[in-house]
């Protein structure tokens, strides 16, 4: 799973409110090598949760993004490419994301988060 | 036995590691899987901008669908309740991040962060009760108010669907527009048993010029669900913020005209009616 996929995901149990970002207990990262769309970065930058990004990011142990970012540094490649790297790159293939308010955990296998829930978490 | 594959198992059951290994060995299904990916993308209709969207794939399955939106450039999320399936996706090596997980339950994305979804062959599937806390309904109700909500505005959904019969698309699509959905059916090839394909295409917001319906493929007419009835199509946004019943506005209630004219329907129904007298619709005292 990738930073991409995690920043839109939020979970979704019976009464939680704010269910994002997802903290992320970490087994194992892999880097997957992928070409670099600036047109796809800027259209997703204004939809990205920045600070969420940037904690799951060091969470994963990259911590090269800068702790504010603002549209007008997508002009530069430097940026693009860390952005790119953390947003496309790094895949969270074992490992366990937890639920802020309920502190449910959502076990990722194989690269695979597994969402479903319970019965009474409905 | 029905050839009905939602009439033998449970989703999770039935796309076991047998059925799952078809989607990679059998040629048709895979030729059958894009085409309907294809189509499910033109109706979709994204901006011919070359910026790559991210989409939704729900029922991602083995992620052939997948392989198309990635084939066209575009990032995509796919979810599916088979972990068989999805193990067969990690084994073609899609590009998409896969997600296990139930859409009856909700969607759970943030709000308004997707350009698209597309499902291709699977919403039928909320359709039945596999499990004694399965209620078709609150699952309808649960995937599409979720869906609207993670949709950007004026984005789109593509579902391809194979419903039972008429009851069962009438029942999806209610639920589509009570969700805040406008949108209608497109039947490609509605002659041809075989080869009909219906295909779902909502609009998040109310509809506009650049989001009416798109032309269908083959010999083929506008089905415009329920046809005629305009209520039912679209569900406004000014709509949905009416108050619910109009009694309300009228304070005094419905009174005795309405309460006969019902009964009197009642009967011709041939429904037990109590008879008309002169008890009937009348108030109750105050201190009761």
């Amino acid at each position: 799973m990738r930073l991409l996929t995690h920043n839109m995901l939020s979970s979704n149990i019976k009464g939680v409110t704010n269910g994002f970002p997802l903290r992320i207990e970490v087994e194992k990262v892999v880097e997957k090598e992928v070409d670099l769309n600036p047109d796809f970065l800027r259209s997703m930058f204004s939809k990205i949760d920045w600070k969420a990004l940037v904690h799951a990011a060091r969470s994963i142990g990259y911590s090269e993004l800068p702790d504010e970012a603002d549209p007008s540094m997508l002009d530069s490649d430097d940026f693009l490419s860390r952005f790119h790297h953390a947003l496309l790159q790094l895949h969270l293939e074992e490992g366990v994301l937890i639920c802020p308010e309920t502190g449910r955990r959502f076990p990722v296998n194989k690269g695979i988060p597994n969402m479903l829930l319970h019965e009474d978490e409905v | 036995m029905s050839s009905r594959p939602e009439l033998q198992a449970p989703p999770e059951i039935f796309y076991d590691d047998d059925e799952a290994r078809k989607y990679t060995s059998s040629s048709r299904i895979i030729k059958i899987q894009s085409e309907l990916t294809e189509r499910a993308l033109e109706l979709l209709a994204l901006p011919d901008d070359g910026v790559p969207r991210l989409l939704l794939d729900i029922g991602c399955g083995s992620g052939l669908s997948g392989e198309t939106l990635s084939e066209k450039g575009h990032e995509w999320i796919g979810l599916d309740i088979s972990q068989s399936m999805l193990n067969v996706a990690l084994e073609r090596e899609v590009e998409g991040d896969l997600l296990l997980r139930d859409m009856g339950q909700g969607l759970g994305f943030r709000p308004g962060v997707i350009d698209g979804a597309i499902s291709i062959s699977a919403i039928q599937w909320l359709c039945n009760a596999d499990k004694s806390s399965h209620e078709p309904r609150r699952r309808l109700k649960a995937f599409f108010g979720s869906l609207y909500r993670c949709l950007a505005r004026g984005a789109r959904a593509v579902f391809q669907v194979y419903p039972e019969n008429l009851d069962q698309r009438v029942l999806i699509l209610n639920f589509a527009m009570l969700a805040g959905f406008s949108g209608g059916v497109v039947v490609d090839y509605p002659h041809s048993a075989k080869k009909r394909k219906e295909y779902l295409v909502l609009t998040c917001g109310p509809p506009s010029v650049s989001t009416s319906a798109p032309k269908e493929d083959g010999e083929s007419y506008s089905d415009d669900e329920s046809s005629g009835d305009d209520e039912n199509q679209t569900v406004c946004v000014s709509d949905r913020h009416r108050p619910r019943k109009k009694q309300r506005m009228m304070k005094k209630g419905k009174g005795r005209e309405w309460v006969l004219k019902k009964k009197e329907q009642m009967r011709r129904r041939g429904n037990y009616v109590p008879a008309d007298t002169k008890y009937t619709a009348r108030k109750r005292k105050a201190r009761f």
